[in-house]
């Protein structure tokens, strides 16, 4: 068939019809995304309630510092993913390419440092639920705190590896040369994606690192 | 305009063109998604119909008659995961939306094929799920799976939770698409003013979908990973809070409730015009109450916690917000009635139907407004008034439609007619063994039945073999419409393009439809339902 | 409200008996025991009388257009037919006038179903898979049989030790969900001595439907003699084990409870405690602890004093005030983080999963016990005068 060869799809009215689709599609889908995170959010805030000074506690068994190099590893990716839009409207596909390898090198980096870390909740015990056994924080409200903790970056380190596919599958396009300065809809929505990912972290990083 | 209309039906048709089983497996055609969507549902409905039948008998006796306490436990569950997850929700959206609305706005297709496929599929693997669930020891928790008697539950509850979170993708896989089509993909001169009312239910319903799926796919994944580590987030002796569940269930379940029915009132508001053959009374009215039951509907779940502890004030403030969905339920029942003044209203199977519907949502929607009423509630929550009047609303109401949807655009998607006095019969049968199921419900309820038991008190035993009698006569109305739907698959007479003489926009396309909708560029220009002139539109 | 609605409002309030009798026969409820139900039937009458009226009304018209426009030929042409504000409004007025009056009567009721009244007497019960618990501060417990005085309040005091279950009396129109870790309640007043079936609403599990148990009303006089019974039997019985009731799990469902006789009262187990209630609060406190941090001769210690502390007013640590009822203690008890008391440290570990219900119940009625002669204290109230213009 015609359309397997060529991205644009016939029962669009034109380009710019399936991009506006593309783009609105995709950000329906980040609302629903939204709805899937602000449930978690919503059990932190009724147990953050009920068991404020034990959040606080639990909380500072959190490697903060590392938890701050991995938010400027996000933002910069996300700078990088904004690049990749820029370069690939005006048809720049190496640039394309090596600025989207790049974002995927700090994804990479960012989940590398988790994994560290959730290393070291597993050597302190921090675990989840019936998992959970530390000395100093016994008090009822602890494990709630890491199986929420566990949940929230948990949900997000998934999210990151499925951005992570989808960054590779553009870098794969881009080098291929599916993708032009007309037709860039993939990266567009990728990106679109990836920022929100990055927006997610933004909300995490605060709640569960820095609540006093 | 064109009075040799009917000889303008297309040749080549979207059932002809290809004919492989794989052409209909990898189809990106939204009226085959939609009609496979549509065997996946009549097949749940079969599987729920099965489940309901077996709880009525059982009930037929206050002790054990034909099952242990166990396997009527697992029914009742099984029954409401079925019908609610399988059956209803996606029942209208995903089968007639998928094939109608495109048609409707005069696209070519959803705006996104693959994904609608994919849709499909994922539904598929969340049934199946589910239904292996079923197989491997059944869940017992009922439908609304409350913490924390779910989290320690013995029975499969796992693989069925896990399918009903993937059918959750489907349905905002769904969603999306139906948002972004009806955004995107209008045809010329089909303004926001325009759109047929059918298109704009299933965009609220989308809205809701995209909303509230999340919400309780994650909830499920807290119940399941509750179950697999004992987070503890609904369990007391871990500092959890068990009512919390019901909170976020709710969140979802409430509005879930307005993805069944708005869209079965899309459907009313469709064939209401097409027999009485006249435009709707208040377009624009029915419209905004559809969004306004959208929006209102989320922020109404606590009236399913009047008894659960939750503050007094917190109670009269859902049970006032409940009352504004049955406003805006009201305004559409009264529409409906009015868009009859002055029409020339022929009296056929699906008018039968939504005469049913309105008849069932006016009982269905008086009760709501009683339950919602506070103090009426603490007598009726979790009995059989309450069993008696979702019923009403989700079967009766939801499944009046479906079937006024299925025979209304049955010569659209499969170009035969059906016979007229046989459903008729099915439909009269139909009405009435709903209403000697659930009015007894009603008065069941009253009497202080409670729901999900298995035993009960001697004296309410004449209600409940009314009820069954009343569920046997249901099943049997379904036999009879099976056998003749079938029948006329096969043999019934080739439909006319426009059978029923609409004007609806749907009916600009073939009966049934060219592979691509339509052989030429549609043109909509006279408004929806517009009866003013004795021509029918053309076909493009 | 529609004019059938209101003629039937109207009835009812003219002649209750009679017509009462009849709508509650025809709606077949059952037997209205308690005070409240009375009221939160009259209003089920209105509703349901106006729901039959409308729908009757909606189907005649639409009955009427159904024959008077029926098809004449295949080319009918119809006017085109809009809507007009006038039709608008009343659409929504209509409903939405009739829809609110119900909606402050009936929440008029459930205010009222909700607030027990101050002298009602307290019984805790807790629902377990699959049973119903009655304890009475007096000391008695008992599975599957609630015995109340007629014509005085009673209140339950609710709770669940494993799910989560539903306290209903569809005669006295009331239900409560009682919930694990944390104390619901709910109040009736019964009118006329009878026994009242009990019902567990909330699915709880293989044997919810046998989960029932049953309110017996007594005259005040019987009520009173049966509890000194009660009290004697207890002397009598008096080297027990302490908590039996709790540990013993029979396995008679409650169904058989239920059922029971005057005559022959099987399934009814009566458990002797050692003295009442509030003298078991006194040895669990001793027991778990509780006398380390709490001090019951009003002077503060690591924790808040337990004389006068029922129903004092508390100003916690972020500012707001709290009641200490039996909600706030059983929160504290099993939350103690949750709501501080200002001026002490965020130290109690909590009890849940260390106390048992009626344990917590027997606490409870011991702090209730704990009056001082003195005036209700405010110091712990905070300032009542606030300066004019302040902010």
């Amino acid at each position: 068939m015609s359309t397997e060869s060529s991205p644009w799809e016939d029962h669009f009215s034109g380009p710019e019809n399936q991009s506006h689709a593309a783009q609105l599609g995709m950000w329906i889908f980040l609302g629903s995304e939204v709805l899937l995170f602000t449930n978690l959010f919503v059990g932190y805030a009724v147990y953050r309630y009920y068991y404020p000074d034990v959040f606080a506690e639990a909380s500072k068994h959190l490697k903060t510092d590392q938890a701050m190099v991995q938010t400027l590893l996000l933002v910069t990716s996300s700078l990088f993913v904004a690049l990749a839009v820029h370069f690939i409207r005006r048809g720049r596909q190496f640039l394309t390419a090596a600025v989207l390898g790049a974002a995927i090198v700090l994804g990479v980096a960012f989940l590398a440092i988790k994994g560290w870390e959730y290393y070291e909740h597993y050597k302190e015990g921090l675990l989840p639920g019936e998992f959970f056994h530390n000395e100093e924080l016994t008090k009822q409200g602890a494990n709630l705190f890491f199986t929420l903790y566990f949940l929230l970056t948990g949900l997000h380190a998934i999210h990151m590896m499925v951005a992570l596919g989808l960054l590779t599958w553009l870098v794969w396009g881009a080098m291929a040369g599916t993708y032009t300065a007309e037709y860039h809809i993939p990266v567009e929505v990728g990106g679109l994606y990836w920022h929100l990912v990055d927006v997610f972290w933004l909300f995490i990083f605060p709640l569960l690192y820095l609540v006093e | 305009m064109n009075p040799s209309a009917e000889s303008s039906q297309p040749a080549i048709t979207y059932l002809n063109h290809e004919t492989t089983v794989k052409s209909w497996l990898l189809t990106h055609d939204h009226k085959r998604i939609g009609v496979m969507f549509l065997v996946g549902v009549i097949l749940s409905l079969l599987l729920g119909g099965v489940f309901a039948m077996a709880l009525r008998l059982e009930l037929l006796t206050p002790g054990p008659t034909i099952m242990s306490p166990l396997t009527y436990n697992r029914m009742f569950t099984l029954h409401g995961v079925t019908m609610v997850w399988l059956f209803m929700i996606p029942a209208i959206p995903s089968a007639f939306g998928n094939f109608v609305v495109p048609i409707m706005l005069g696209a070519k297709d959803v705006a996104f094929p693959r994904l609608n496929l994919a849709s499909f599929y994922i539904y598929l693997t969340g049934s199946l799920l589910t239904v292996s669930g079923m197989l491997w020891s059944g869940a017992d928790t009922g439908w609304t799976f409350y913490t924390p008697y779910s989290t320690v539950s013995p029975t499969a509850l796992t693989p069925v939770l896990l399918g009903v979170f993937i059918i959750g993708f489907s349905t905002i896989i769904t969603g999306v698409n139906f948002i972004t089509t009806t955004h995107t993909l209008r045809a010329p001169g089909m303004h926001w003013t325009r759109i047929p009312l059918f298109v704009w239910t299933i965009y609220g319903t989308s809205v809701i979908q995209v909303v509230a799926t999340p919400v309780l796919g994650m909830v499920l994944l807290l119940v399941f990973i509750e179950r697999v580590v004992g987070a503890g987030i609904f369990d007391p002796s871990r500092g959890g809070d068990p009512v919390l569940f019901q909170h976020m269930f709710w969140f979802y379940s409430h509005p879930a409730v307005y993805i069944m029915v708005l869209p079965a009132m899309g459907v009313i508001s469709e064939v209401v015009c097409a027999f009485s053959r006249k435009n709707i009374f208040g377009y624009k009215m029915i419209a905004a109450s559809t969004f306004g039951i959208a929006f209102v509907g989320f922020f109404s779940w606590g009236h399913h916690m009047f008894v659960s502890g939750q503050s007094t004030f917190t109670s009269g403030i859902f049970g006032v917000l409940s009352m504004l969905v049955a406003i805006f339920t009201a305004i559409k029942i009264f529409n409906w009635v009015a868009t009859l003044y002055g029409g020339s209203i022929d009296l056929r199977v699906p008018l039968l139907y939504v005469l049913g519907f309105i008849f069932l949502l006016m009982f269905g929607g008086m009760t709501g407004v009683a339950v919602a009423t506070t103090s009426l509630d603490v007598h009726w929550h979790d009995t059989y008034f309450v069993v008696a009047h979702f019923h009403y609303i989700m079967v009766g109401a939801v499944l009046m439609a479906f079937l006024a949807a299925l025979h209304y655009w049955w010569p659209k998607m499969s170009g035969r007619l059906y016979p007229e006095r046989w459903s008729f019969l099915a439909a009269v049968t139909i009405i009435f063994g709903f209403i000697v199921t659930f009015l007894p419900q009603f008065l069941l309820g009253n009497m202080g039945m409670p729901r999900r038991y298995y035993e009960y008190p001697q004296e309410m035993q004449w209600l409940h073999v009314a009820s069954t009698a009343g569920a046997s006569l249901l099943a049997f109305g379904f036999v009879l419409i099976a056998i003749y739907l079938l029948w006329s698959l096969r043999y019934g007479p080739v439909s006319p393009p426009n059978p029923w003489g609409s004007r609806g926009y749907e009916w600009f396309s073939g009966s049934p439809p060219a592979p691509h909708n339509f052989t030429q560029a549609p043109r909509f220009e006279r408004e929806v339902h517009d009866y003013t002139v004795p021509e029918a539109p053309r076909v493009y | 409200m529609t004019p059938g609605g209101q003629a039937l409002a109207g009835t009812t309030q003219t002649e209750p008996g009679a017509v009462n009798e009849f709508f509650r026969k025809i709606l077949f409820l059952p037997e209205q025991a308690s005070t409240i139900a009375k009221d939160v039937d009259h209003l089920h009458y209105v509703i349901i009388s106006t729901a039959m009226v409308a729908a009757t009304l909606i189907f005649a018209i639409a009955a009427y257009f159904l024959i008077r426009y029926r098809r004449r030929s295949e080319t009918d042409v119809t006017p085109k037919v809009q809507t007009t504000l006038g039709w608008e409004v009343l659409f929504v007025g209509l409903p939405l006038t009739v829809f609110l009056v119900w909606f402050f009567i009936g929440y008029h009721d459930f205010i009222r179903m909700q607030t027990p009244p101050p002298e009602a007497m307290d019984v805790y019960v807790v629902g377990k898979q699959w049973m119903w618990k009655f304890t009475y501060p007096e000391g008695p417990n008992s599975i599957g049989v609630l015995r109340v005085p007629v014509g005085r309040p009673v209140r339950l005091l609710l709770t669940s030790r494993d799910v989560i279950h539903s306290f209903y009396v569809p005669s006295f129109r009331i239900k409560q969900d009682a919930i694990p870790g944390a104390y619901t309640q709910t109040w009736f007043q019964v009118v006329k001595p009878g026994t009242y079936r009990v019902m567990c609403a909330e699915y709880c599990g293989l044997k919810h439907s046998e989960m029932w148990a049953e309110v017996v009303a007594l005259s005040e006089p019987d009520y009173e003699a049966w509890m000194r019974e009660q009290r004697q039997g207890l002397v009598t019985r008096r080297d027990a084990t302490p908590s039996a009731a709790e540990r013993e799990e029979p396995h008679t469902p409650a169904r058989q409870a239920a059922r029971y006789d005057a005559q022959r009262p099987h399934g009814e187990l009566m458990y002797a405690e050692r003295g009442t209630l509030a003298e078991r609060g006194q040895r669990v406190a001793a027991e778990k602890g509780c006398f380390k941090c709490h001090t019951v001769d009003g002077t503060a210690h690591i924790g808040p004093t337990w004389v006068d502390l029922y129903m004092r007013h508390e100003r916690l640590t972020n500012g707001q005030t709290v009641v200490a009822d039996e909600a706030y203690l059983t929160e504290s008890m099993m939350k103690p983080l949750v709501k501080v008391v200002a001026g002490f440290e965020p130290v109690m570990p909590s009890f849940q999963g260390q106390l048992e219900a009626a344990e917590v119940a027997a606490l409870l009625e011991y702090i209730k016990t704990l009056r001082s002669t003195r005036l209700p204290n405010v110091e712990s109230k905070g300032p009542v005068y606030e300066p004019v213009g302040g902010k």
